[in-house]
């Protein structure tokens, strides 16, 4: 495994092919059409709702070209969104990303025990964000929370109920925790991949361990890193709104308010769905400019 | 048993003619090589046999019936693939057995056909290994096993040597020919190695960018190449070929003066194998030696002739020189060949 | 992956223990949480609630769990547990199952807007779920599909990552084999079956374990569309649990229900592990 040793990028069609149209069909239709149906239909239906405002009692709707993208850009709700969501992203990332590449280049000086440590360290990638959210809300909770009461008895009063900043914290620190593991997976293999040649000759180079690590290393890591900044601002923009549901359901006033949050908290409890949808339009933009990032990363590599 | 004809067999991919026009008659039993560079359409000729690429224009008659069109499985036709494309995840018997059991014949019967195949093969021993746990002569033989019990009219044979090492390479090239002779079937072998061909083939099809350049026995190649190209290509050192002018007294090259066998007038391309070039005192060909490699057996010296023309020649013995030392060959007048300057087709 | 390495690179003595000391507090740390909720779920609700809560587990093992499993708040967890199981390892089969066949028809035939199926395919990789939720809703709550499991599974259920990674191993097989069964009189689905699909074995398993982990920690959709306690997923039932208003939680149970929903998905990871890292290194490409 690892980046290192991957088979040889493969041709991108086969020479030899079976005859016949009817069959790939039928073989192709089960995804195509569930593709259609829950994807496309889907996405679909929010771009046409995003240019509709519906009257107060739902019973039609009125055209409103883009006005419900003006509105939202004028709304200052959905701007702090859009700024807790960058910030929010950040800080995740980088939670997530420096313990684990911190382990793992700790993990890659040991060799037989490695795999023990490994096998440990990713036990908190399979705990769901939810169920991550309701461990973490447990030890800072208010009234019975461990950390919380400790913090307490050291003089400081943890309250993110309240505390703007405090409950950034906590869903931040909750989010990236699981995924510290699957960084730490990805870096790690990556260690392993990198020649022991080039450790040694920078080692008789007279380069000490830190030095080796910050001006070899880090350089040779790089399209890992470049993958996992990508990844994980993925997974802090998309894939977190099971810990900010069970800790903080977005407050105090919205301070943990993320974008895929207030879609869903604007389009199911506001009941809001010209906005709702307008901004489903705006969350597609985004993905697609992530993935449009990813892919630039793969063919970086296969040019490796 | 079978014939196979190929009747001016053609093969386009889009507007780009990669086979243009091979014609062959295949007597039933006959082992034909197809040898040439890699690029020259071998492949696609076989696979057009084997039914895996579509015949664009031209008729195939396998057992004197249109094959054009037919399946693979109805051509009655097994094929040996270079990487022997064994089916990992199953064991030997079973890799031999499959096309059997596609066809839906018994298992006991399918079973008696592969252990008999594989005693033939000396195979027994490992019918329930899987592809991985055998060396590569072991894999080889399934692969031929896997051919030999379909008992097909016709085996396709596509470089199956090529991932052996040469020691295994020398061994398997006997036993092929060993086993096509013991079962009498018509075999197409592919091969890109011109040992490969000399040795094993009844014929020969030396193939160039699309086209036969030659068929015929190895000696008939190597004795009286019909273009070129088959004379370089046929024949290790590779043939000397020189520019020379025939004229009435004889052929000349530069300021030296060979003789003219087949009488041809004007520039044309003169082929001479080094090894038949004999030291001679007062031998025509001046060659100024700049390397000597002593094989043991022989010795090849390389070196230029005094027009300026690259020149080896192949001596029997250990032949030491003594830096740029002018060697002075002979050859027999029936040794040369002599070649179109235009078309690379022989004269004569 | 080990490598056989010695040598004046490697650390001795000092240095040594101190990357071990660094690898312990790091894993403590890393697990502490898991650790604290164990305890939780093993005493009383009185010592929750009293901080600070014991650090060592209590006895309560027993009772904790068996009124999480058989009471639990809403609804039994057990049921909880069953729906998470169907709808994690529907999503995992479901997904493989059309992401193989059409990953199949791409790589191994040519027929009419082949390219065109195949951009659909990928442009899905860009509608996640959590984008298209208030119109996927109401497809499903169009198709009566509101708590059910196929209106749990179905909306996640194609994937363009398994359809690549399973193309990208097919375009791996080399062509000589598929030439092999057609010389062998094997039809296109004859070959997906022998020969294919157990040469994909190892590629099926590791995509299973990363996908009945997808399957499993769902939270958002199971929200939407299970109204039914009975329905619930133990992920998003988990948070059902919490009281509204200013009611104590259940602690114990509750810590008890959110160890047992990270068990399977655990247990899965760890004993495959292999084929998971596998899975999840080569499904990131």
């Amino acid at each position: 495994m690892g980046a290192g040793n991957r088979p040889p990028v493969p041709p991108m069609e086969k020479r030899v092919t079976f005859k016949g149209w009817l069959l790939p069909l039928c073989l192709i239709a089960p995804q195509v059409v569930i593709s259609a149906v829950f994807f496309f239909y889907p996405a679909g239906q929010a771009v046409w709702q995003s240019l509709f405002i519906p009257d107060p009692f739902g019973l039609k709707s009125q055209f409103v070209g883009l006005e419900n993208f003006e509105y939202l850009l004028g709304d200052p709700y959905y701007r702090a969104s859009f700024a807790t969501t960058a910030i929010f992203s950040t800080l995740v990332t980088l939670a997530a990303m420096i313990p684990a590449l911190f382990l793992a280049v700790m993990a890659d000086r040991l060799v037989k025990s490695a795999g023990v440590y490994r096998t440990l360290l990713i036990w908190p990638y399979a705990v769901a964000p939810a169920v991550a959210g309701v461990l973490w809300l447990f030890m800072f909770n208010t009234r019975v929370g461990v950390v919380a009461w400790y913090l307490g008895q050291l003089g400081y009063d943890w309250n993110h109920v309240l505390n703007e900043r405090e409950a950034m914290g906590l869903v931040v620190v909750a989010s990236a925790w699981g995924r510290i593991s699957y960084n730490f997976l990805f870096f790690f293999a990556a260690l392993q991949a990198v020649p022991r040649s080039i450790i040694e000759a920078a080692a008789i180079d007279g380069a000490r361990f830190w030095r080796r690590f910050f001006t070899i290393v880090l350089p040779l890591l790089s399209p890992t890193t470049f993958f996992l900044l990508v990844v994980n601002i993925v997974y802090a923009f998309f894939e977190t709104f099971g810990v900010i549901h069970t800790i903080t359901s977005g407050g105090p006033q919205q301070a943990t308010t993320i974008l895929v949050y207030k879609v869903y908290s604007d389009g199911f409890v506001g009941q809001d769905l010209g906005s709702s949808a307008a901004q489903s339009v705006i969350l597609l933009v985004v993905v697609g400019l992530l993935t449009v990032l990813q892919f630039k990363y793969i063919e970086k590599r296969v040019h490796y | 048993m079978a014939t196979v004809t190929l009747d001016n067999i053609r093969k386009s991919f889009g507007t780009d003619e990669v086979i243009k026009g091979v014609s062959l008659d295949v007597a039933d039993g006959e082992f034909i090589v197809i040898v040439g560079p890699s690029g020259c359409g071998k492949s696609t000729l076989l696979r057009m046999v084997a039914g895996l690429e579509t015949i664009t224009a031209g008729e195939l008659r396998i057992g004197g019936t249109r094959a054009n069109e037919r399946e693979p499985m109805d051509r009655d036709i097994a094929m040996v693939f270079q990487n022997y494309a064994l089916y990992p995840h199953m064991s030997v018997a079973q890799n031999m057995g499959y096309g059997l059991r596609i066809k839906g014949l018994p298992k006991a019967e399918v079973a008696a056909k592969v252990r008999a195949a594989a005693e033939l093969l000396q195979l027994s021993e490992l019918l329930e290994r899987k592809p991985r746990q055998l060396s590569g002569g072991q894999r080889q033989r399934v692969a031929m096993g896997r051919a030999i019990v379909r008992e097909p009219k016709v085996f396709l044979f596509d470089e199956p040597l090529s991932n052996l090492d040469a020691k295994l390479r020398v061994q398997m090239r006997l036993e092929i020919r060993e086993l096509q002779a013991k079962l009498g079937i018509t075999a197409l072998y592919v091969t890109h190695d011109q040992v490969e061909a000399m040795t094993m083939a009844d014929r020969m099809i030396v193939m160039n960018e699309g086209r036969a350049e030659q068929i015929g026995t190895p000696l008939d190649v190597y004795e009286r190449p019909a273009s070129l190209f088959a004379a370089q290509f046929i024949g290790s050192p590779s043939m000397n070929v020189i520019e020379a002018e025939g004229r009435e007294d004889g052929m000349h090259v530069g300021d030296m003066l060979l003789p003219n066998p087949t009488g041809a007038r004007g520039p044309v391309m003169l082929g001479l194998r080094p090894e038949h070039l004999v030291p001679a005192p007062d031998g025509p060909l001046a060659l100024r030696v700049l390397l000597a490699e002593p094989l043991g057996a022989n010795t090849l010296l390389h070196g230029m002739l005094a027009g300026g023309q690259n020149f080896t020649a192949s001596l029997p013995g250990v032949h030491t020189t003594g830096g740029a030392e002018v060697l002075h060959l002979g050859i027999a007048p029936e040794k040369m060949h002599v070649f179109d300057k235009q078309t690379g087709r022989r004269l004569g | 992956m080990a490598r056989q390495v010695t040598g004046m690179v490697e650390r001795h003595g000092m240095g040594l223990w101190l990357t071990h000391l660094v690898m312990i507090a790091g894993v403590l740390v890393i697990f502490f949480p898991i650790w604290l909720a164990f305890v939780a779920s093993t005493v009383t609700q009185p010592e929750i609630v009293r901080p600070p809560m014991p650090v060592w587990p209590g006895d309560r093992f027993v009772e904790n769990y068996t009124a999480a499993l058989f009471s639990g708040v809403n609804v039994p967890v057990l049921v909880m547990l069953g729906n998470s199981l169907i709808m994690a390892v529907g999503i995992a089969v479901g997904k493989i199952i059309i992401s193989l066949l059409s990953a199949f028809a791409i790589v191994y035939f040519r027929f009419p807007a082949r390219n065109l199926f195949f951009w659909l395919i990928f442009l899905t990789l860009m509608l996640p779920v959590e984008v298209r939720i208030v119109p996927t809703y109401e497809v499903i709550a169009g198709f009566r599909m509101l708590n059910s499991y196929s209106g749990l599974i179905f909306p996640l259920i194609a994937s363009a990552t398994a359809t690549f990674l399973f193309r990208q191993f097919f375009l791996t097989v080399p062509d000589e084999l598929a030439e092999a069964a057609r010389v062998d009189g094997a039809g296109p689905m004859r070959f997906f079956w022998d020969i294919l699909l157990p040469m994909s074995r190892t590629n099926i398993a590791a995509l299973f374990v990363i996908l009945f982990i997808y399957g499993w920690n769902q939270y958002l959709w199971p929200l939407l569309i299970t109204t039914d306690p009975s329905m619930n997923t133990i992920v998003m039932g988990l948070k059902q649990m919490f009281p509204s208003g200013d009611d104590v939680a259940d602690w114990p149970v509750i810590m008890a229900t959110s160890i047992l929903a990270m068990i399977p998905p655990v247990v899965v990871v760890i004993s495959m592990q292999k084929l998971f890292i596998r899975g999840l290194v080569d499904s990131e490409k």
